[in-house]
């Protein structure tokens, strides 16, 4: 299941940054992406929550965001994992 | 040569609303109400939806393009309107505009219902209460980088007597309950469309969630191949 959390995580950015899938196929751990990427503005990060909470079956709580969560791939994908984990 | 949108309008509560149009030769025997996704999702699809209603023309297919009261060229204010109004403008604009079916994308797919006899294309459908959600976060984080603590839990509990300003919209409390209950409605003739490399599926992008509107025209005229087979295919 890990894997395919990353896979829909690699998915959801794509679709949302208009990345090619080889592009964000070349993201890793320590790829930067809120403060580093223009468009992940809030109003990109609000629309990530909800796709990732849609295409994971997972429930994302006010309380369970905060900056660090987007700071990295790695973080978010560590975040998700944790979720489907539950 | 593109076929020229030409600007129609449809009444609505005393309103008269803008309503782009495609109609080669104004003969076409298959006539397309395109419902547009709601709210931002609206500004980021508008150039695709109109793409394709040109790809569909130069396929002798009729397509509109009507705005929501509230939104857009409307003189009405967003304020106002309400779920149910929203499906009930857009039963008016199948109406006057005499459509043979009917094509949603998105969060359209929650106010396409009122008008059950015509088949009925639906992209991707969103749920209401997503819709909602994703507004209540953007507007929480936006708070927060200005140093205000809201939660969507308080949001929503404001909303119940007053109307709420949401990323950049703001919203009845009517809205907001319609919002959050409303799914897509039941309708016996219907054609569900996915985006992604699978079969039966369109390949292209969700150019809904982009940060930024943009273009994909490969996808706009994959969406006019398929809407013109399938509404070639019932109907009409």
């Amino acid at each position: 299941m890990s894997d395919k959390v990353e896979t829909i995580i690699r998915s959801i950015l794509s679709d949302m940054l208009g990345l090619s899938p080889l592009a964000v196929e070349q993201m890793d751990a320590s790829t930067e992406l809120f403060g580093a990427i223009p468009e992940m503005d809030s109003m990109a990060v609000a629309g990530l929550l909800t796709e990732m909470e849609d295409r994971l079956d997972i429930v994302i709580d006010d309380d369970d965001v905060d900056g660090e969560l987007f700071a990295t791939f790695g973080n978010l994908v560590g975040f998700a994992k944790a979720k489907v984990d539950g | 040569m593109n076929p020229t949108l030409q600007p129609n309008y449809y009444s609505f509560g005393g309103c008269e609303e803008y309503c782009p149009g495609i109609d080669p030769g104004g003969n076409a025997t298959r006539r397309i109400l395109f419902v547009a996704p709601l709210f931002d999702e609206m500004n980021r699809t508008r150039r695709m939806l109109i793409s394709t209603m040109r790809a569909l023309g130069g396929r002798g297919v009729s397509s509109f393009l009507p705005d929501l009261p509230g939104a857009n060229e409307s003189s009405a204010a967003l304020i106002d309107q309400d779920i149910a109004c929203w499906q009930a403008a857009m039963a008016a604009a199948a109406a006057q505009l005499k459509v043979t079916h009917i094509a949603s994308v998105r969060g359209g797919s929650l106010i396409d219902g009122a008008m059950p006899d015509a088949p009925h294309w639906r992209l991707m459908p969103a749920k209401g209460a997503n819709l909602l959600k994703t507004m209540l976060r953007t507007r929480v984080a936006g708070d927060k980088e200005m140093g205000l603590t809201t939660t969507s839990d308080a949001l929503i509990v404001e909303s119940a007597h007053q109307p709420i300003l949401l990323a950049g919209n703001w919203l009845s409390p009517a809205m907001v309950t319609q919002l959050h209950d409303t799914v897509c409605a039941d309708v016996p003739h219907l054609r569900s469309v996915s985006i992604g490399e699978g079969a039966d599926m369109i390949k292209g992008s969700a150019l809904w969630l982009r940060a930024e509107p943009q273009d994909d025209p490969d996808m706009a005229q994959a969406l006019a191949a398929d809407l013109d087979r399938w509404s070639a295919s019932c109907g009409a």
